[in-house]
């Protein structure tokens, strides 16, 4: 034995070891990450080897095949139902179960326990327990246990997913657990709740109760409704206008105290910081053609959901069929049945209501024990739930929420917030209900007409959609369903008084009184916008969107002989009738005498531009660059003096509330060019629209010149459309550039990271026409050369022909891979 | 000859032990293969460090061929390596080169008469 070199070689080989095979903050274990039989190689696919597999678990009552074609869809046949979504659950794993578990982990308030001691996951960990999520998934998840068919499916679906974690090794594990270094944990039927509720987190989470609330003591509750109009002058209702409502079934009443306890007081805080808030883009298009308007005579069915545009997709295309029923569209991996698609008989797809079903109440503790609250005239027991919040890397913390009559306290002295203003705030949001969302899906993909379609919604509370709908015979339909409260005029606008139950919700408007409408003629139409005129007999506050639903009712005003050709070219139509109107007030008011030559040359650039928010319109970004200087013109100066927006420690501006809606701005001036907020009020004179829509291209034209140095002032340059894995900059070389046009008033409504997330157009001749695609790919696996094989597709405006494949066609081309499940 | 019949040996079982244990098994096999096989200290580093040097070069070599560099692209790009496919490569061999090398080291040198 040689001792010393031998001692400083086990010493070394010993640290190396040592050092390779832990993660140095976000590096991961290198020796573990690098090593080519269980690294990240290992996620790196053969591109041409074979993909057949027979796969052996336990639990299946029999054989079931699967069918990849070349886009790896998979084609499932299974003998019984309950294996079709055993399967489903397996490969929503096999291909995305990083995705799964991390969209679960979030809604369950536990980034904090897999990504790391950082104060803003405990924080956002913290409000997500609080706003009563985990609380609203086990209620959820209750309701459906309760139901032996939704069990059934989600116990079989939960097995399968548990079928795949348990199959895995080290070397098999999706690529961010070895980049993040932690392992998959068991699924549950309780994470399929979470996931639901999720959902409603992304889609029913609006609620200007706080923000508005801190506008108390600028504005009165008329000049806020002027501020957020209920109705828009050019509204295009999804319910067309002149439709006559029966009166309310449910009336509410108002609270006696209204004028002196809700709408009278001033006493709200300023101070802000942002909590957490969904994208005010999220939204959708669904429109159904019939057949009188078709060159074939048969309906015409599209959907395109607007959604966080991410690598993986939030979709998953698959096909179940089972000898009763066989159904093809988009799943969610992390929950069974398809979501938007077709079958042999009808197709559906959905927008978002985008009502607002999330109240805030000022409650009144006791003490600091929070044990009890004054409730219609007595001390009430809160119950309080301790919430555990594990913490990689750091001490468990344990986070007492107090429950009330109303839910959970979100906001009180053990987690306070400036916009709270030092309050106990309680939230009622209607995804707390009990609900099973999960039986709508199960019985659409089943679903054979109109009465099955009607069923199947009437399951669906929240968050609510506009469910489109077309059958091969004939007929087409739109409901906007889910359970709304039926709200006294003003009702859930500012946060309202908890001490007793007069200002609780005090009904639900009935199904049948939800907006809806059934036809075998004509078109029907959603595009986020508020779903009726004002002749409706309920208050139905919420964060609609009006320009797509404009644009695409004018186009369909004048097609005739419609093809899904022309509905595809439709869904990636990038005209601006929201451009279109406020191009008119700035060329109207601009004045030109006082304009120098580089806004001069905008100026016509704005003149010349054909509307469309193409990829290369030059037009599109003047255009925007000049409105949004307009906005802030007219509103920033009032805003900044009553202290709904600020200047924060980076010196950028922060809204307590933010300004006006683009539309609310373009009407209010039509109507009224003199209208207050035009003024400029830190200037001694009185400013006049041509004064403050001259100003604003001048202003704009220096943010212009500056896009112009830099090569950016092509529209899609301007906007810098991206893709981004789930784990946005931590991983920039997963992402993708995506040049295209569009915007959230266009019906492409594409933005910077968020659009179309899947566009499908269903023709319902007798053998079922469809055509989709999305951005992204079928597989996960950034390794993969189906990771993002369909998002060149998706950029150009393309669509795959959607195969809804029969079991005697396994022998087709298209098919690459056969998977077969038995039992071991 | 000894010597590529340690390189090939540590190679060969570094590949099989991978198959059913950790990563680091790499160490434990030019450990072994060098306490078994008697060669100078400096000899048994080289042999451990080429035997594992090129198991793991040759095996993440033949990985992304077939991959078509679809994920060395990325991860060069994460570590930063400028999207260096054969950097990739070359790194990850090195990582492990060192830990067989090392390790073999410590076995030839504890096996080493004085």
């Amino acid at each position: 034995m040689r001792p010393i070199p031998f001692i400083i070689s086990a010493i070394l080989t010993l640290a190396l070891i040592y050092a390779l095979d832990r993660n140095w903050g976000s590096i991961p274990p290198m020796g573990r990450f690098l090593s080519p039989q269980q690294g990240f190689w290992q996620n790196a696919e053969s591109v041409d080897g074979s993909r057949d597999e027979t796969i052996k678990v336990q639990g299946l009552k029999g054989e079931v095949k699967v069918y990849m074609d070349d886009r790896l869809v998979p084609h499932v046949f299974a003998q019984h139902d309950e294996d079709a979504y055993f399967v489903q659950g397996y490969l929503h794993a096999k291909y995305r179960l990083w995705q799964m578990e991390t969209q679960v982990i979030f809604a369950a308030g536990r980034l904090s326990e897999k990504f790391g001691n950082d104060p803003r996951y405990i924080n956002l960990d913290r409000e997500t327990r609080r706003t009563g999520m985990v609380y609203a998934a086990e209620n959820a998840l209750k309701e459906m246990e309760a139901d032996p068919v939704t069990k059934a499916t989600c116990d079989a679906y939960t097995a399968g997913v548990n079928a795949y974690i348990n199959s895995l090794s080290v070397s098999e594990l999706p690529l961010e657990y070895k980049l993040l270094n932690y392992k998959p944990e068991p699924w549950s039927n309780l994470k399929i709740a979470l996931f639901l509720k999720q959902m409603s987190r992304t889609l029913a989470n609006y609620a200007p109760d706080l923000a508005y609330s801190a506008t108390k003591p600028a504005f009165s509750f008329d000049e806020l409704m002027l501020i957020d109009p209920q109705v828009p002058d050019s509204l295009v209702p999804i319910i067309p206008k002149g439709t006559v409502f029966d009166s309310a079934g449910v009336v509410p009443v108002t609270p006696a105290s209204a004028d002196s306890l809700y709408f009278g007081t001033k006493d709200s805080s300023a101070a802000y910081e942002s909590f957490y808030q969904t994208d005010p883009n999220n939204g959708s298009n669904n429109w159904v053609v019939s057949g009188t308007m078709t060159s074939s005579g048969s309906p015409i069915l599209c959907n395109d959901p607007h959604l966080e545009l991410s690598f993986p997709s939030i979709w998953y295309e698959i096909q179940l069929t089972t000898p009763n029923f066989s159904v093809y569209g988009v799943s969610f991996p992390g929950a069974p049945s398809v979501i938007i698609g077709f079958n042999d008989h009808i197709a559906w797809g959905v927008t978002n209501s985008q009502r607002d079903v999330k109240d805030y109440y000022e409650i009144q503790y006791k003490d600091d024990s929070r044990k009890e609250y004054w409730f219609n005239g007595k001390w009430e027991p809160t119950q309080l739930r301790v919430d555990t919040i594990r913490i990689r890397d750091g001490e468990t913390l344990y986070d007492t929420v107090a429950y009330t009559v109303f839910g959970p306290v979100l906001y009180d002295n053990s987690f306070a917030k400036p916009i709270a203003g030092g309050k106990a705030i309680a939230v009622r949001w209607a995804a707390h209900d009990p609900s099973n969302e999960g039986l709508t899906f199960y019985l659409l993909n089943r679903a054979k007409n109109y009465e099955d379609y009607v069923e199947a919604i009437s399951h669906f509370t929240c968050p609510g959609q506009n469910f489109v709908f077309a059958s091969k015979q004939g007929d087409i339909a739109l409901w906007q369903q889910g359970r709304f409260p039926a709200r006294w005029y003003g009702q859930g606008m500012y946060v309202m008084p908890g001490m007793d139950s007069s200002y609780m919700w005090q009904g639900y408007i009935p199904m049948n009184e939800n907006p809806h409408a059934h036809t075998d003629s004509g078109y029907l139409q959603s595009a986020n916008q508020r779903p009726v005129d004002e002749t409706y007999p309920y208050f139905i506050p919420g964060s609609y969107i009006n320009a797509r639903g404009v644009a695409i009712s004018r186009y369909l005003d004048t097609m005739q002989q419609i093809t899904p050709e022309k509905m595809q070219l439709l869904q990636n139509n990038n005209y601006s009738v929201f451009g279109e109107a406020a191009r008119e007030l700035l060329l109207r008011y601009v004045q030109i005498d006082r304009l120098d030559e580089d806004a001069h040359r905008y100026l016509q650039m704005v003149r010349e531009w054909d509307l469309f928010a193409d990829p290369q319109s030059k037009g599109a970004t003047v255009y925007q660059c000049w409105f949004d200087s307009l906005e802030a013109k007219v509103w920033r100066d009032e805003w900044m003096q009553k202290g709904l927006a600020y200047i924060d420690k980076e010196g950028k501006d922060s809204f307590v509330v933010d300004f006006p809606d683009e539309q609310t701005l373009l009407e209010w001036a039509n109507r009224d060019p003199m209208f207050k907020y035009v003024d400029d009020i830190n200037t001694p004179q009185t400013e006049t629209l041509e004064d403050v829509v001259t100003a604003a291209l001048l202003n704009a034209t220096k943010q212009l010149k500056q896009l112009e140095s830099e090569n950016r002032l092509e529209w899609t340059k301007f906007k810098d459309p991206t893709i981004y894995h789930l784990l946005r900059d931590a991983l920039m070389p997963f992402a993708r550039k995506i040049p295209v046009g569009g915007w959230n008033n266009t019906i492409n409504a594409t933005t910077r990271s968020h659009g179309p997330s899947w566009r499908m157009v269903v023709h319902l001749t007798a053998d079922t026409e469809a055509y989709g695609v999305y951005p992204g790919g079928q597989s996960g696996n950034a390794g993969s050369p189906f990771y993002d094989n369909m998002v060149d597709h998706w950029t150009n405006g393309k669509y795959y022909r959607l195969w809804m494949m029969k079991e005697n066609e396994t022998t087709d081309s298209r098919v690459i891979a056969t998977l077969t499940f038995t039992n071991s | 000859m000894k010597f590529v019949l340690t390189i090939l040996l540590t190679a060969t079982l570094g590949f099989i032990a991978g198959k059913f244990l950790p990563w680091w098994s790499i160490a434990l096999v030019a450990f072994v293969v060098a306490l078994g096989i008697p060669q100078s200290v400096g000899r048994g580093f080289l042999a451990g460090f080429l035997g594992i040097f090129l198991l793991w070069g040759l095996t993440a070599l033949w990985i992304d061929i077939t991959n078509q560099s679809i994920l060395s692209h990325k991860i060069a790009q994460l570590l930063p390596l400028g999207g260096s496919s054969i950097l990739l490569i070359i790194v990850t061999a090195l990582i492990g080169g060192l830990t067989g090398g090392f390790a073999a080291m410590a076995g030839s040198s504890l096996r080493a008469r004085r």
